[in-house]
């Protein structure tokens, strides 16, 4: 079959998937984004986890025909999305809790992803080598919560939905929002502290 | 000009101040691939890829144990989309086994299976879909045999033998062909030294079969070459080592077999034995094309090695003002069907079985069976987890016979420096075990019942079983435990370990660049960030590059048994050495006549610059390296270590020792048998922490492993059948970030006078007593015995025990 989709802003179409395939696969193996990870393609662990139609999923668990028509960013675009979201923030600041980007916004952006200005800047979204890095990417990295790092692309998808959602979470909050992420390698202290980080400086910079 | 510090220890030359240079060591420099690897572009072995690629799948025995009676493949051969079917009829070489120290491991089963999930047939097609469907169609027939599954079964008169011609070195040693390894270590004598103990304990304790549950799944790319060799691109923690054993199955002389690390997603002892690499070579071999394989979870589970599970019977006693006076031990691990690293598992097992404690009179033995279980293996800690559980339980057990705080009580039977083991072997640096538990315990408390915060509406998440509880903290009780572990590093037992660092030093665009050169597997450890950390310290260089990890130099050895920051570190440090000295007689040749420091004046590297110790500066490094050529290679060798006597035990078998406390508070919701770890406490002393950073990330995720298999991880394996139960994420649990708690870390660096920096192995030691730790608060909490891993909720409501 044939699937049509929008993929960190870029308009793009699979040929020849079967229907069994995940989106999961599709992003890795028809896409060449093999950002989204596949450590249990079970839905247990989280490291595929990417936004469809802004909602955190395990694309691991929809299949590709469920895709149809839909936009879906990944690790890959998280810095252009995280980019377009401030830029789309009201100069003033928000209340707590009240703050991020609606799915009309991600939708907007999605839409223009594929040309002008920002999609030069970000080779499409297709590299993951845009020059920046999205808040909680750099928080990763400062504070030490990526060592083999193949938890790390899920888990900053979930957490960039987090802080959208929740710009000063508390440690349970962000445990809840994370609980479906695992991670072998660090213990999880790190990947608060750096959730925290990424929350400070967003804080720090309204 | 910074002060010069000279902390290098003793033995090992000096080098220039540590604190001086930019991203040297010390400094909790970030990972050199972390950009990489938060935009999702970091290559690891599951996202190779080639234009013309085929996948290949793993057909595995669906029983335990089994004569194979045919096997037809046909109809697998005539699904459109396959490209080859192999089985062990099709290998090309006489050689058709492998192994890590005995070549038990069939590449395919050939006549016979002996565990779940053993490699039967492969499968390669243009969808890895098409390579499952094929691969289910292949006709295996199988006629069960009886089942080894224990230690009664494996030792039985009438047992079968799971390698009934064994011709291994250990064969001719072992009391019973179905035993893989068995290490006694005698030392004093335990029936006089009986006689001084007022108290005796004896305690039975059981490790259950824990996985390593590394999120990257096993897999590579084979590539055929023109030269009718192969390019594997693969995850796993030892280049050199899996060269040595895919290379005679391949029939292949080593050099046309090169290898090439691919991004690896952890590996914790998991990828220590060969998975798909020989597999995906042979079918890229015979269908000349690129193979991809990627294990499913559900593969993952049956394609490595676990830890072994094990049954431990200890006995200590003790006179009444605390002292130790023996402790006897057995302890039987289950190796599962092939042997992988069994024998120095054993050797670990028994070595460390007394713990870091002075007891002058001992009687140890360790076995490892041959059973049709899953094959077990390395993982972090390696026979040493699986005793500190038992002995730190004993230590409780004692100190509550004694009526002492089982803190105390470990103080008193602490080891220090100077302590000799059971093995004779006398421990030569800093042991400072009462210390690391003085600190975990004078930490202060976490405060009680947090789901309560004062003013605050009640936060039911922090509660034992979180949201999904049914209670409202009822029932729960706090209890609080304590451990501590002692762990090796390094290969012990008179292996010939070495580690290789190739280091170039020239000018691009003007600046001095090292590149450094290994073939260590970065396995998320963090060693490509250390080794760039030295290669500044000892250059003097602001730039440095890491080369891939290949086997076109030397072999690193293992990333494993904490030895990579000392071995590979100590390698890159040692080259670089060898570097400065071809710099500084180049610098001396060059412009020895425009200054007399040059002949004179002890010379340093420092930010891009050849000074003297005064601070003068004598010329710009990228001046005196202008258009020569600068390339070492060299390896690095640890002290030389021996084999155990097999009757005694005695030896200097191991290199370096490394020590680490913790502390467990634990809430017990015991009407629903859940528990909630609240805080985890580590001390740990590492010597010299390269990277505080790092250090701390890699102490807390030991612990949590630790915490894993204390309340929640266990491969389970149906002890009728020999199947495994639940090879899935649903099924096996690991903690998740709601399980694990708040870490504190306290890390104490006396420098080890062998090593390089003074550093000690981090890795492994805060796996070993967070478990114990976590399973002493329970038994705190709830006044149960407790004497198994994982904890389940049967056994805190009475159930189950
Ligand atoms: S790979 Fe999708 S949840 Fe694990
Ligand atoms: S799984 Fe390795 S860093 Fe999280």
């Amino acid at each position: 079959m044939r699937v049509n989709f929008t993929v960190n802003g870029r308009e793009q179409q699979a040929d020849d998937v079967w229907e069994g395939e995940s989106l999961l696969y599709v992003l890795r193996e028809r896409m060449g984004l093999p950002g989204s990870k596949n450590a249990c393609e079970q839905g247990e662990c989280g490291s595929c986890t990417v936004r469809l139609d802004g909602v955190p999923v395990c694309s691991c668990l929809v299949a590709a025909g469920q895709i149809e028509g839909r936009e879906v960013v990944t690790v890959e675009g998280l810095a252009d999305y995280a980019a377009h979201r401030a830029a789309a923030r009201p100069a003033d600041g928000c209340a707590p809790g009240a703050c991020g980007t609606s799915i009309d916004a991600a939708r907007r952006w999605s839409a223009h992803g594929s040309e002008g200005e920002f999609g030069s800047r970000a080779g499409g979204g297709q590299t993951g080598e845009a020059g920046e890095l999205s808040p909680i990417q750099q928080a990763f990295i400062d504070a030490g919560a990526v060592q083999c790092g193949f938890c790390t692309p899920g888990l900053l998808v979930a957490a960039d939905e987090l802080l959208e959602r929740n710009s000063e979470p508390s440690d349970a909050d962000i445990r809840e929002a994370l609980s479906g992420n695992l991670c072998r390698c660090t213990g999880y202290e790190k990947i608060l502290d750096a959730v925290r980080l990424a929350a400070a400086r967003q804080e720090e910079a309204v | 000009m910074a002060q010069k510090t000279r902390t290098t220890p003793a033995g090992t030359p000096t080098n220039v101040s540590q604190n001086h240079t930019r991203g040297g060591i010390g400094q909790s420099t970030l990972r050199p691939d972390g950009t990489l690897k938060v935009t999702g572009a970091f290559a690891y072995s599951s996202d190779m890829w080639h234009e013309d690629m085929v996948w290949g799948h793993t057909l595995r025995s669906t029983v335990a144990h089994a004569l194979i009676d045919g096997i037809d493949i046909s109809e697998a051969l005539a699904v459109p989309g396959v490209h080859a079917v192999l089985t062990y009829d099709d290998l090309p070489a006489t050689t058709k086994n492998y192994g890590l120290e005995i070549q038990d491991t069939p590449v395919l089963a050939h006549g016979r299976v002996r565990h779940h999930g053993e490699p039967v047939a492969l499968v390669a097609a243009d969808h890895p879909e098409t390579a499952r469907r094929a691969a289910a169609k292949i006709k295996v027939d199988y006629t069960e045999l009886p089942l080894v599954t224990d230690e009664a079964s494996a030792l039985a008169p009438d047992a079968p033998l799971i390698h009934e011609d064994r011709d291994d070195h250990h064969a001719a040693h072992v009391p019973h062909p179905n035993i893989v390894h068995r290490q006694p270590i005698v030392r004093g004598n335990v029936e006089q030294a009986r006689e001084r103990a007022d108290v005796i304990v004896t305690g039975e304790y059981t490790f259950g079969m824990q996985d390593q549950a590394f999120l990257g799944p096993e897999s590579g790319l084979a590539v055929p070459a023109d030269d009718g060799g192969v390019d594997l691109y693969v995850a796993t923690q030892w280049l050199h080592s899996d060269l040595r054993q895919i290379a005679p199955v391949l029939g292949l002389p080593p050099e046309k077999v090169r290898m090439t690390l691919s991004g690896v997603g952890g590996a914790f002892g998991g990828r220590e034995d060969i998975s798909m690499q020989i597999h995906a070579c042979l079918l890229a071999l015979r269908t000349g094309r690129p193979v991809k394989m990627v294990y499913n979870r559900f593969e993952s589970f049956f394609g490595h090695v676990h830890r072994h599970p094990a049954t431990l019977s200890y006995e200590h006693g003790a006179t009444k003002d605390g002292k130790l006076t023996h402790m006897k031990c057995r302890i039987v691990l289950d190796g599962g069907a092939y042997a992988s690293a069994s024998p120095a598992v054993v050797g670990n097992a028994s070595s460390l079985s007394v713990g870091p404690y002075v007891v002058d009179d001992v009687d140890i033995e360790a076995i490892a069976l041959y059973t049709n279980n899953p094959p077990c293996g390395a993982m972090r800690g390696f026979g040493a987890v699986q005793a500190c559980f038992a002995y730190e339980a004993q230590m409780d057990r004692v100190a509550a016979e004694l009526g002492m705080d089982p803190v105390e009580f470990r103080q008193l039977n602490a080891m220090e420096r100077g302590a000799v083991m059971p093995t004779g072997q006398i421990v030569d640096s800093p042991a400072p075990v009462a210390e690391l538990l003085r600190r975990v315990k004078a930490r202060p408390l976490p405060p009680e019942q947090q789901w309560l915060a004062a003013g605050e509406a009640a936060d039911v998440r922090a509660l034992p079983g979180g949201l999904s509880n049914t209670t409202h903290g009822e029932g729960v009780v706090r209890g609080v435990g304590y451990a501590v572990g002692i762990k090796n590093v390094g290969f012990s037992e008179g292996f010939d370990d070495y580690s290789t660092a190739r280091v170039r030093l020239e000018v691009i665009n003007g600046s001095p660049v090292a590149m450094v050169h290994t073939a260590m597997a970065e396995v998320g450890q963090g060693g490509v960030t250390v080794h760039a950390q030295i290669a500044r310290t000892e250059l003097g260089v602001a730039q440095v590059t890491i080369h891939p990890a290949d086997t076109r130099v030397g072999s690193a050895g293992s990333t494993s048994a904490s030895r990579q920051t000392y071995m590979t570190g100590g390698a890159v440090k040692n080259t670089c050495e060898a570097v400065r000295a071809r710099v500084l007689e180049i610098g001396r040749r060059k412009f020895g006549s425009y200054h007399p420091a040059w002949a004179t004046a002890e010379l340093l590297l420092e930010a891009g610059k050849v000074v003297t110790d005064g601070g003068e500066v004598l010329a710009d490094l990228a001046d005196v390296i202008e258009g020569e050529e600068i390339d070492v290679e060299l390896e690095f060798r640890h002290r030389p270590t021996q084999a155990f006597d097999l009757v005694t035990g005695q030896g200097n078998g191991h290199v370096q020792y490394t020590f680490a406390a913790h502390r467990a508070v634990v809430e017990v919701d015991t009407e629903l048998g859940l528990v909630k770890v609240v805080e985890l406490a580590t001390a740990q002393d590492v010597g010299k922490a390269l990277n505080m950073l790092s250090v701390v990330g890699q102490i807390q995720g030991g612990t949590t492993q630790g915490l894993g298999v204390a309340v929640m991880e266990e491969i389970i394996v149906d002890p009728k059948t020999a199947k495994v139960r639940n090879p899935s994420f649903t099924d096996y649990l690991i903690p998740t970030i709601l399980d694990t708690p708040a870490m504190p870390v306290d890390v104490l660096e006396l420098a080890d006078p062998h090593a390089p920096y003074g550093l000690r192995g981090v890795g492994e030691a805060p796996t070993l007593s967070s478990t114990p730790a976590v399973l002493a608060a329970i038994r705190d909490a709830t006044g149960l015995r407790l004497n198994r891993t994982p904890v389940r909720p049967e056994h805190l409501t009475g159930n189950g025990v």
